[in-house]
């Protein structure tokens, strides 16, 4: 229980997919100017991962990784299929993604509409792949962890997102010079939270 | 972004009315060319392929050759995905373009590994990558699934380039100003250091490629004053 608890709380501050990896970097900018997009986008987000991961991880267990084949018997053991493996993952997170997208589209139509090309981005999210191809480097033990993976990042990614939508609404009241509105203070911004947040990266848990 | 949707909304009415054949390079086409180098351009304006961005630029030469093949990427997805798009159901086109994106990716990756193996090994990752690229996603979403072939190549190009060009800045004073060399060569010479220069690590690490963007979206809507955001 401890370790997957600690999983969850690295796989949200210590490896913030944003701040420490700068994953999904697109979207956070794009759709970060007002905090209700921002948690819808954010949800989406941790649903798809929290989903895609473990998939990702039986794929890859059961048939990417060298030797993954030999349930089949033991003429496939030698087999290595995980230069499969990104073509693979991008394909499950591509139907995950479009099942999201029928279901905004259905029960929330407004949110829909606020979102607009950034739903089918989250297909090409870095966030997303990138959270599949770390599950891959990390060799997890078992389903569980994988998924505990996935939520975590996805809570990450929504915490961040979150954190620079409130900072961009407040920021529409102060005198930035205009230029810089928008976009260009976003970036600065966002460069001085992951400055902060690099400090995490010395905890070890 | 807005300014992107609306074009992509005009466009084909004009290409609908206009049936007579025009010249391959009309000023229209040269415009799909030059926009994206400043007032389209795909990470300052449009917002999009920021990741690699901040990824690969610690040095000029993984830049350089990232910029030529998202460029082979996109001319070549633009073009097969806008062959396609009278075919394509509306509901499955993600994972069309992700195939044949990934597709696109995998031969670029087999042709560096067979021509230029050293760069490929430093870039191994980041081609992979190129399929997760929104930039290459964004464009045949706004562009390739409602446009002619031709025009569909332009764009690829030009918007590839007008990423290139800010992957080649940012690189460049990354590179300059982090460890005083450019394309492995040092070029701030040994005097300055033996004056007590230093170099300066913090623009190595990730944050300071953030900022670096943030200060060249400054400069740039400084200059073209017409992209500054309302609020």
């Amino acid at each position: 229980m401890e370790a997957y608890l600690n999983l969850f709380v690295k796989s949200i501050f210590i490896e913030n997919m944003i701040f420490a990896y700068f994953l999904g970097m697109c979207s956070y900018l794009a759709v970060s100017k007002t905090v209700k997009t921002a948690v819808g986008l954010g949800l989406a987000v941790i649903f798809v991962l929290a989903i895609t991961v473990p998939i990702n991880f039986l794929l890859d267990t059961y048939l990417l990784r060298p030797g993954a084949l030999s349930w089949m018997g033991s003429q496939y053991a030698t087999l290595d299929l995980s230069f499969l493996s990104f073509i693979m993952f991008i394909a499950v997170i591509a139907s995950m993604v479009q099942l999201v997208e029928m279901v905004v589209e259905k029960f929330a139509p407004a949110l829909y509409g606020a979102l607009g090309i950034f739903l089918p981005l989250i297909a090409v999210n870095c966030a997303i792949l990138g959270g599949s191809l770390f599950m891959q480097q990390k060799d997890f033990s078992g389903v569980a962890e994988s998924a505990v993976y996935g939520l975590g990042s996805g809570i990450g990614w929504l915490l961040a997102i979150l954190a620079i939508a409130a900072i961009r609404e407040k920021i529409t009241y102060s005198n930035v010079p205009a230029p810089l509105r928008g976009l260009g203070i976003t970036f600065i911004i966002t460069g001085l939270m992951a400055l902060g947040f690099m400090s995490f990266m010395g905890i070890k848990l | 972004m807005e300014k992107n949707v609306s074009n992509s909304k005009q466009e084909p009415t004009i290409l609908f009315v206009n049936k007579e054949r025009e010249p391959l390079l009309s000023k229209k086409n040269r415009k799909l060319l030059s926009d994206p180098m400043d007032d389209n351009n795909p990470i300052t304006v449009q917002v999009l392929g920021i990741c690699s961005a901040l990824a690969i630029t610690v040095q000029l030469k993984p830049a350089l050759v990232m910029s030529v093949s998202v460029m082979a990427v996109m001319a070549a997805s633009n073009v097969i995905i806008s062959l396609l798009r009278n075919l394509i159901p509306n509901r499955i086109r993600i994972i069309v373009q992700l195939v044949v994106v990934a597709a696109m990716v995998i031969l670029v990756d087999q042709v560096l590994r067979a021509y230029a193996y050293d760069v490929s090994k430093e870039l191994s990752i980041f081609i992979g990558l190129i399929i997760t690229n929104c930039i290459v996603m964004g464009r045949l979403e706004a562009f390739a699934l409602g446009h002619g072939v031709w025009k569909s190549f332009l764009d690829g190009i030009g918007n590839a380039a007008g990423y290139g060009v800010i992957l080649i800045i940012v690189a460049f004073f990354r590179e300059l100003l982090g460890s005083g060399k450019l394309l492995g060569y040092q070029v701030i010479p040994d005097a300055v250091y033996a004056m007590g220069y230093e170099n300066n690590g913090l623009m190595l690490l990730s944050p300071m490629a953030l900022i670096t963007v943030g200060i060249l979206i400054w400069i740039q809507r400084s200059r073209n004053r017409g992209l500054i955001e309302k609020n």
